[in-house]
């Protein structure tokens, strides 16, 4: 990570090209890991850019076979699709907004030594990461709340990570605590000091941690899964399952020996080209937010 | 001024903290309703619960719902299943992300290490259903890329049934997680190997150390705590499945072999509504885990390295 941009390095005061065998060999290979992480989608690009006949002899490697764009055409002129689309962007906003500021008025009084009961509140937020009551219990207790079939049910039940809010709260200690000293006799109390010198202050970890959340959001299914009955209420990740294990259960009695052939004709494309239009969000972020993520990992495993 | 003075040492700490309790108030309310709650609601696995007459009405049943659940076909095999695709996955997938920190850290040029980094983090900011949608997609037995690249390539002469045969599939399951965890894996490990001065390196060369023999006795030492702590945080997790991998990638032809504990909480509680029976298994993986949990983090901190609490 320290390397410096350079195609030539000095040794003892002799320019040396880096390209050694030993070099050459490692880049090799690392880049062969890196082109398997990138393979799997130019395929499914691929897929869903090609005819059905190509996708079904089985001809379509990396590069589309007999060029089509129906499959996006079919999903954009899906009114499902689109309002799920919209109606998972809504939820991931609120819950990412919900949950950062549950995030940062658990972290900061947390920080402060002088609170009373700290150790209890402490223990209170960790304990939670250990146990937890389970899937059932879990359940039954939105079911009593009346939030089954709700979107309430996909944004406040996850609202607070507490992987994420020891990250946070090892963001703020890490502020000298002049800067509070200092506002303090100034007059101010603490909600001034918490909106207005920590969270400035924080824009990083704020975004790094309003990243997460949000990735997570746009991601989970389990909860979709397990809350939502009502079809008008699915998000994308979940109306993306129910279409790729709609077509495999008929894949599967096709190779039982049933005989439904026109169905799957229809989704191979469809479902390729759904998994990218699901995928395309996290995408265009991803170059942009990956190093957020990094360093998010790092301060959670040094001060978790 | 007396009586002031007397009152003062009481309540200063709540007049001067009222705020920050303010704040707390919100979050804390959040995890009594939304973690502490849901604990309270384990009891359910001792009763007879019934929806109508609820927690409190149900009736008490002691282990009942333990030996039923334990006496079935499906929770061995789930349970074997569960520890065995841990098992799977800690074998082939943690010395990958080692292996690769190591080498991503001795490329010089830092253009490929960039682009390499980014599409090897790639694979672990998807979702699972996404991934899941993908692996059946590629592995599928005739449309699926895999089998007709190696057919083409006469590598083999019929399909391979990744995703059909029991055994089979979970190795593709379990390469599947290799894949997906091999780059983002290698983070902790590059940041403890940067942490080496790199004064040591040159010195170790100049004392015509080769490469082998600089990251045997160099590198590897540096970032031993790291392997030693995530390994046992690993072992400690194995009573711990997710649910969206298995669920996605399983299908009906390997149910033996990809039916795992989280799949059968929801099949047995959430699909077939038995609650307190499904409540039963759950305790039961949660007990386990935190027992392993703990005594993974005792091993830890007896080895003199920090553990997780």
């Amino acid at each position: 990570m320290t390397t410096k941009a350079q195609s030539v390095e000095i040794i003892n005061g002799k320019r040396k090209s880096i390209w050694t065998g030993y070099q050459i060999v490692l880049v090799i290979i690392v880049l062969f890991a890196s082109a398997l992480c990138l393979l799997p989608f130019i395929n499914v690009i691929a897929v869903s850019f090609s005819s059905k006949s190509a996708i079904l002899r089985g001809d379509v490697g990396f590069w589309p076979v007999e060029f089509t764009s129906m499959a996006y055409e079919a999903i954009f002129n899906d009114k499902s699709m689109m309002h799920s689309l919209w109606y998972t962007v809504l939820i991931t906003v609120l819950y990412t907004a919900l949950a950062m500021v549950l995030t940062i008025l658990m972290a900061y009084p947390l920080t402060k030594k002088r609170l009373k009961g700290r150790k209890l509140f402490n223990l209170l937020a960790l304990f939670t990461m250990y146990f937890s009551g389970g899937t059932i219990p879990i359940y039954l207790n939105i079911k009593e709340l009346g939030m089954l079939n709700t979107m309430w049910s996909l944004i406040i039940p996850g609202a607070l990570s507490t992987y994420n809010m020891i990250i946070m709260k090892s963001f703020f200690a890490s502020l000298p605590d002049s800067l509070e000293e200092a506002a303090t006799i100034d007059g101010a109390n603490d909600f001034q000091i918490l909106t207005q010198i920590y969270l400035p202050l924080s824009l990083a970890s704020i975004a790094t941690l309003t990243l997460f959340y949000a990735v997570g959001k746009w991601n989970s299914f389990q909860d979709a899964l397990y809350y939502i009955t009502d079809r008008n209420l699915q998000p994308l990740q979940l109306k993306l399952y129910n279409l790729i294990k709609g077509a495999q259960s008929v894949d599967v009695t096709m190779m039982e020996g049933g005989a439904s052939t026109v169905a799957t004709n229809i989704s191979e494309s469809i479902e390729s080209a759904t998994i990218i239009f699901a995928t395309l969000p996290i995408l265009v972020v991803y170059p942009f937010v990956q190093r957020y993520f990094v360093s998010g990992v790092t301060i959670g495993a040094i001060k978790g | 001024m007396t009586t002031i003075k007397k009152r003062k040492p009481k309540l200063t700490w709540l007049v001067r903290d009222w705020r920050l309790y303010v704040m707390l108030a919100l979050p804390v309310i959040w995890y009594l309703l939304f973690c502490y709650k849901p604990m309270i609601g384990v009891v359910i696995a001792f009763q007879k619960y019934s929806l109508v007459k609820g927690m409190w009405g149900s009736r008490w049943v002691g282990l009942d719902n333990f030996e039923f659940v334990m006496g079935l076909r499906d929770f061995p095999l789930a349970l074997k299943n569960t520890l065995w695709l841990n098992l799977m996955g800690l074998v082939m997938g943690f010395p990958v992300p080692i292996i690769l920190a190591i080498m991503l850290n001795e490329i010089k040029h830092s253009g490929v290490k960039r682009v390499s980094q980014t599409l090897l983090y790639l694979p672990h900011f998807l979702s699972w259903i996404i991934i899941g949608g993908m692996v059946l997609k590629i592995f599928a037995p005739t449309t699926g890329v895999v089998n007709s690249m190696l057919l083409r390539f006469g590598l083999i002469d019929k399909n391979v049934p990744f995703l059909t045969d029991g055994p089979t599939w979970q190795l593709t399951y379990t390469l599947v997680g290799v894949w997906q965890n091999m780059g983002w894996g290698t983070i902790l490990y590059l940041s403890a190997i940067t942490g080496i001065n790199m004064e040591l390196f040159e010195a170790a060369r100049i004392d015509g150390a080769n490469k082998i023999q600089q990251i045997w006795h160099l590198t590897l030492p540096v970032i031993r705590s790291t392997i030693v702590v995530l390994l046992i945080l690993n072992i400690g997790q194995m009573m711990n499945i997710s649910f969206d991998r298995p669920y996605i990638m399983g299908n009906t032809r390997v149910q033996n072999y990809c039916d795992v504990l989280s799949t059968f909480v929801y099949r047995a509680g959430i699909t077939n509504a038995q609650f307190a029976r499904a409540t039963a298994i759950g305790l039961f993986q949660s007990v386990v885990g935190l027992i392993m949990v703990s005594s993974a983090n005792f091993v830890t901190k007896r080895l003199g390295e920090d553990g997780i609490w």
